[in-house]
């Protein structure tokens, strides 16, 4: 299920996130709002982390993760990452990485198996990468951005990319990554996928600009409407809890 | 590999993978479309910007109904036909500024048809603005244009005052023959001199020319100085002066005497004046007139080139003129010299014996004389030239020179021609001429087409004035094959015609000065 939320008077509700399979880490401060839409969602599902990173509120861009492990900048501070650590589950490693682009969010996107990342990034990083989120990693750019990160978003079971994307790059991407792609944009015609959406294997959050072609094309690229890890569907337990109320 | 690298690598020879465009579902109602940068398709971003908004629907243009042209702000006025190219930029000028502003670019403009008595000018304009970061929406966007009409300064004035000329060349010569005219006529018309003005009167001794300005009239005189011996007199006339702006209104008139020696006519030398030119004469030939005089002494082959200054310091006059010249006929011809060239003209002194064509076959006077004209003559021929045997002098100069010198009976001139009407291959433009019908006299018609026809037949001779003027061809000439077969008389040839620029619209000709003044330019 896909549902619209706003960070305070902004729609790039990715920058403000980034939800993986196993947990999801959200900035402090106020925004309540926002929170509370996530929380609302993904309650009893993951854990739900608010901290900052390197005393910004922006950990989308800057941290990137899935249900193995969480890499975060070296800007980093110490008790952020001490933060995380405990917060997060024990499976999970966090790590925090000498990297000089330092907004890893914006140079990498990653799925549970896979990882596309910015081609002028390390070799360390690229093998931290490799061992930490347990991924095969590729350098790749996608429709000449060589910000991967922010271009294109994916879960495992599926991806968007954008608009300018030829017919030939989404089905070698396609063949890369092993999961169904679709070229869309995401709040209102916006082409920076990631920064406008967070999305894992059974929902995401979109921005409040997306229109309803938007979230449906999303929906049905990421496969929504299916069901979710639990026993039954998001809406079909919204609608139960809503019968029972009635 | 980059996929935005492909261009680059194409010209390479290197493996070029191939780029096809995918579709996408646009943002707002889902329709599958080409990616653009808003990723929007064309209908809905359409719905949701108006890129000609803040662009003038209405507009005002104001139209002088006198001379047909458009205001162009502050104060030019352009003359522009309807729905033409011209209408259309002055039109497109008053939109420019919007625009700008906007930052709208015009992509196309045509006019839609409207009524002329509506008073309203439609456009239909093509817009083209971004919109969004690079997408670029074209929309067409009408334009409605009310004409007002306002008389523009230069009508205005010629309404209050029709006689509106500002400076008048009056251009005379005091002799009594018109052929001095009828050559600065074609030099006009050959240089587009006369093309500024107003008007072009007949004035007894010469034309009057009338300007609207100043400065054309002073063209005019400009151009006399380089090709006539002239002086000029000016005088100015206040018409009207404002007090408040210091504006003088004044009617200018340039009094231009042409001096009135002319080609062929025969002039007697004072003693002095003879002495001052270095003993040339006492009898010499006027032989050419630019604006110096060429004097030529016929019995030395001595020519003296007398600029106007000079000529006005002698003012002398002439003794015989070219309607005075006698015909003879060549008895006999005796060369005395060879041949040789003074300023590009040949000459050759010889002794002939001439006899007057009137006395022939009467009695048997004859004259036994010097001529400059010895490569001309054969016996037989006919020759023009003074009599001064028999003429009548009233010239103290020519009395004076009797008295010294034991002068020639007779002065020959130039070569005579058998005189009979042929049709020319040939016709030349003539400037409009208004004629004053009132002083008139009886006969003046035929005299001025005799003058006109001698005219021609010098031109005919004198190739070296042919050179000066424009030559036309007469598309209406018949060839008179069986009568110009080993006929000597002197043609032009067909190399020097022009053909003429007809334009074949009736509405030419209420210009037809300025296109007179074209034809000379463009061919």
């Amino acid at each position: 299920m896909a549902s619209r939320v706003r960070f305070e008077n902004s729609s790039e509700v990715g920058v403000f996130a980034r939800l993986t399979n196993a947990y999801c880490v959200l900035p402090d401060g106020g925004a309540e709002n926002f929170f509370s839409v996530f929380e609302s969602e993904l309650a009893g599902l993951v854990p739900v982390v608010r901290t900052s990173i390197g005393g910004t509120r922006i950990v989308g861009r800057l941290c990137v993760g899935n249900k193995n492990g969480l890499l975060l900048p070296h800007t980093t501070t110490d008790q952020e990452l001490m933060h995380l650590m405990v917060s997060l589950p024990d499976e999970v490693v966090v790590q925090r990485v000498d990297e000089r682009l330092s907004a890893l969010g914006n140079c990498i996107a990653c799925n549970d198996h896979v990882a596309l990342t910015h081609p002028d990034l390390d070799k360390g990083t690229e093998e931290l990468i490799s061992d930490v989120l347990g991924v095969e990693v590729f350098r790749q750019t996608i429709a000449g951005n060589i910000l991967v990160g922010s271009y294109c978003a994916f879960s495992n079971k599926g991806g968007l990319v954008p608009p300018q994307t030829s017919v030939e790059d989404l089905e070698e991407l396609s063949t890369l990554l092993q999961v169904p792609l679709a070229a869309g944009s995401i709040n209102r015609g916006s082409e920076v996928l990631a920064a406008g959406m967070a999305v894992n294997d059974w929902t995401a959050f979109c921005g409040a600009d997306t229109t309803a072609t938007e979230l449906s094309v999303v929906e049905s690229v990421f496969r929504l409407r299916d069901g979710q890890p639990g026993a039954l569907g998001a809406d079909m337990r919204r609608s139960l809890v809503m019968s029972s109320y009635l | 590999m980059l996929p935005g690298s492909a261009a680059p690598a194409a010209g390479s020879g290197m493996f070029v993978p191939t780029q096809t465009v995918g579709t996408v579902l646009c943002c707002i109602c889902g329709v599958s479309m080409q990616p653009n940068p808003a990723n929007m398709c064309a209908r809905c971003l359409r719905a949701r910007v108006d890129i000609t908004e803040g662009v003038p629907r209405h507009a005002a243009v104001v139209y002088c109904p006198d001379c047909a042209s458009y205001l162009q702000p502050p104060r030019s006025w352009l003359r522009a036909g309807p729905e033409s190219p011209e209408l259309m930029q002055i039109l497109l000028r008053r939109l420019n500024r919007p625009l700008a502003r906007l930052r709208i670019s015009l992509s196309g403009a045509e006019f839609v048809f409207s009524e002329p008595h509506s008073k309203r000018l439609r456009l239909k304009l093509r817009l083209r603005r971004e919109v969004l970061h690079g997408v670029v929406l074209e929309q067409t966007h009408p334009v409605e244009f009310t004409v007002h009409d306002r008389l523009c300064d230069a009508c205005a004035r010629a309404q209050s005052n029709p006689d509106q000329w500002v400076a008048v060349v009056q251009l005379r010569q005091h002799v009594p023959h018109r052929r001095t005219f009828l050559y600065l006529e074609q030099l006009f018309l050959k240089h587009g001199q006369a093309s500024l003005a107003l008007r072009v009167a007949s004035a007894p001794g010469g034309l009057d020319f009338f300007f609207s300005s100043r400065s054309h009239a002073a063209r005019l005189v400009d151009f006399l100085t380089t090709v006539a011996p002239i002086r000029t007199q000016t005088a100015k006339q206040l018409v009207s002066h404002n007090t408040k702006s210091s504006v003088y209104n004044y009617k200018h008139t340039f009094s231009v005497e042409i001096c009135p020696i002319c080609r062929e006519d025969l002039i007697a030398l004072s003693p002095q004046v003879s002495r001052d030119l270095g003993g040339l004469g006492p009898l010499v030939l006027c032989i050419k007139v630019t604006n110096a005089i060429a004097l030529l002494d016929p019995l030395t082959l001595r020519v003296h080139h007398l600029d106007e200054k000079k000529y006005r310091a002698y003012n002398f006059k002439a003794a015989l003129t070219s309607k005075q010249l006698v015909e003879y006929i060549v008895l006999d011809i005796e060369h005395e010299s060879p041949e040789i060239t003074v300023d590009g003209s040949r000459y050759q002194l010889a002794y002939a014996q001439v006899a007057r064509a009137s006395d022939f076959g009467k009695n048997d006077t004859m004259f036994t004389v010097r001529t400059h004209l010895g490569h001309l003559l054969n016996p037989g021929d006919l020759v023009l030239g003074y009599d001064l045997y028999g003429a009548n002098l009233n010239d103290d100069d020519m009395d004076t020179a009797m008295m010294r010198h034991s002068l020639p009976e007779v002065i020959l001139v130039k070569k005579s021609y058998e005189k009979r009407p042929r049709t020319r291959r040939w016709k030349l433009k003539r400037l409009p001429v208004e004629e004053d019908g009132a002083n008139k006299a009886k006969g003046e018609e035929e005299k001025r087409a005799d003058e006109y026809e001698e005219f021609l037949r010098d031109l005919e001779r004198n190739s070296e004035m042919r050179f000066q003027i424009d030559l036309y061809k007469d598309d209406d000439y018949r060839s008179e094959m069986a009568s110009t077969i080993g006929d000597d008389i002197p043609s032009v040839p067909i190399e020097e015609l022009i053909d003429d620029l007809s334009l074949g619209d009736d509405d030419e000709e209420e210009d037809g000065e300025d296109a007179n003044a074209h034809a000379g330019m463009v061919s």
